[in-house]
């Protein structure tokens, strides 16, 4: 059935292994690309053939697009899976892979440059009908133009790169003082961290939901959702706490939210995997964020409450089989709930926390799966995201899947790290939580937001 | 080293990471052999799991000694800077 025979993964962690263990389920050839400092990591100890593409330093690895084509190339792999982050959204590569003949297994270019381009995107949005947050009609040049956009659509209001994503850059102002103060530097940051300054301004939703839906889309035009996932749990705009379904939604709110996503999906000719997310706030009105082109992180909890593989269906989407079923063929069954183990001190404002296990013990039992790449005697590397496990409970309710998530978060260990463990059971146990009433601010109740600038403890 | 008779101060890393002497490629390192330093001025910087953490010096002095080359990995603990006092 696989029309690939060869896939290399160019990524690393538990998302190379993730991939790894879609393609031998399949029965496709996988290949490790690996840095120098993962030679000894479980996606290459378990995939078929491995090969180094560079340096620890992941723009001499992860990040060079002629080392993972050479990579594809000496191993005859036909097709490559980015995983997520590194080359996962670069258009660049895509149009690489493209003119090198190797198969890119996520969106086309097109997609990808509509979705990494904001302005650009929401003016489709716009032009499809789906809600999107009041914000400039582009970049802002000048703070007299700031000021005046900020007058229309009202404050509170953010400055958020034009480039950007993933959270980073992104600044709230309150009056016309603030945005005076934050504006020049918000231009300077947009220019260091993403290679262009342009900046945008929009209205700041308070106290939303992050609710995002999964979508896929086949070779020849057909566009599904895979219902939604939960996000609002996160830290400075980094998801934590993920679940699906939504506590929040009912089923005429998942039915409009769904036939948005996939709306806003078919208004750039989306192809493959991507996540559309939304911005929901008190009143049940929700607003288009952006399209992520990628496989999520999250990805699993979908996977368990729809028993759809996403990863398989990248693989076969980007084969150019078709979907052969539809949203109706689909319902959720379940509860699924993740929690991003970070080797992170939540006790010493989220420090990461590198160094080797010599203690490990993961959980299991009923109702438990943990996508992790860590074993015992496993060294963090210095060079790359403190993400190290993605623990995830699956029950038939919301309450069964806390009771799992509490009980195998007590069960994991890994010694001496410190990670983000201790919060997620004290998350657990928090009465809101349990009753599904929270927003994207919710995490500062147990850790506050404060500055790592602060000062050091000396 | 020239023991002018001043007290000395070890900079350590606070953890294992990439060591960074300037803020940016193109830009000036932070300080150099002789820089007077205040308490608490940014003598580099770490990188841990993609997380800077600013290295800073712990007294007012000179800096006498830069043990650590730029963009060189160091474990936990390691000597950095030695600033010396008067």
């Amino acid at each position: 059935m696989p029309k690939f025979k060869k896939i290399l993964i160019a990524n690393r962690g538990e998302i190379a292994l993730r991939i790894v263990r879609a393609c031998k389920e399949l029965g496709i050839h996988a290949v490790a690309a690996y840095s120098e400092a993962d030679a000894e990591s479980m996606a290459v100890k378990l995939a078929d053939e491995s090969v180094c593409i560079g340096e620890a330093v992941s723009s001499k690895s992860y990040l060079n697009i002629d080392n993972i084509l050479q990579a594809a190339k000496t191993t005859g792999a036909e097709a490559i899976h980015p995983g997520y982050g590194y080359l996962a959204e670069k258009e660049a590569f895509a149009r690489a892979c493209q003119s090198e003949g190797v198969v890119f297994i996520g969106p086309t270019p097109e997609n990808l440059s509509l979705a990494g381009d904001k302005i650009a995107g929401k003016q489709k949005m716009i032009e499809a009908g789906v809600p999107v947050i009041p914000s400039s009609s582009g970049g802002v040049e000048s703070l007299d133009d700031a000021w005046s956009i900020a007058e229309e659509i009202g404050y509170p209001v953010m400055i958020k790169s034009s480039a950007g994503g993933g959270g980073r850059g992104i600044r709230i102002c309150n009056d016309e003082e603030m945005l005076a103060e934050e504006f020049p530097i918000a231009r300077m940051e947009a220019g260091a961290a993403f290679g262009n300054n342009e900046v945008y301004i929009e209205k700041f939703i308070e106290n939303p939901r992050h609710i995002e839906f999964q979508i896929l889309a086949d070779k020849h035009g057909n566009i599904i959702h895979l219902f939604e996932r939960e996000c609002s749990i996160q830290r400075r705009f980094q998801k934590l706490i993920e679940e699906a379904p939504s506590p929040r939604l009912d089923e005429e709110l998942r039915q409009k939210m769904g036939k948005a996503a996939v709306r806003a999906a078919k208004a750039i000719s989306y192809f493959n995997a991507g996540t559309v997310e939304f911005l929901l706030d008190e009143q049940g009105d929700f607003y288009f964020i952006e399209i992520n082109s990628r496989i999520q992180v999250e990805h699993p909890i979908t996977e368990m409450i729809t028993g759809v593989d996403l990863v398989k269906e990248q693989i076969r989407l980007a084969a150019g089989e078709p979907l052969g079923y539809d949203s109706s063929d689909l319902s959720i069954q379940g509860w699924a709930i993740e929690c991003r183990i970070n080797a992170e001190d939540p006790e010493r404002n989220f420090l990461p926390s590198p160094g080797t296990i010599t203690e490990y013990h993961a959980p299991g039992g009923y109702g438990v799966r943990l996508d992790t790449h860590l074993h015992q005697g496993y060294e963090l590397p210095i060079y790359y995201d403190s993400l190290i496990a993605k623990l995830i409970s699956y029950d038939a309710t919301r309450e069964g899947a806390i009771s799992i998530m509490k009980r195998a978060l007590g069960e994991y260990r890994m010694r001496p790290l410190k990670t983000t463990i201790p919060l997620y059971l004290r998350v657990m146990d928090d009465p809101d939580f349990r009753s599904g009433s929270f927003d994207t601010g919710y995490i500062t109740r147990f850790v506050p937001d404060e500055d790592e600038d602060e000062d050091d403890e000396d | 080293m020239t023991g002018s008779g001043g007290k000395r101060v070890e900079v350590k890393a606070p953890m294992s990471g990439v060591f960074y002497r300037r803020p940016a490629p193109e830009v000036a390192p932070y300080v150099e052999i002789g820089t007077e330093v205040k308490k608490k001025q940014v003598l580099g910087l770490l990188e841990t799991m993609k997380v800077f953490q600013k290295i800073k010096s712990k007294i007012s002095g000179r800096v006498v000694e830069i043990i650590v080359e730029n963009e060189t990995p160091v474990k936990d603990d390691e000597v950095l800077f030695v600033i010396e006092t008067d």
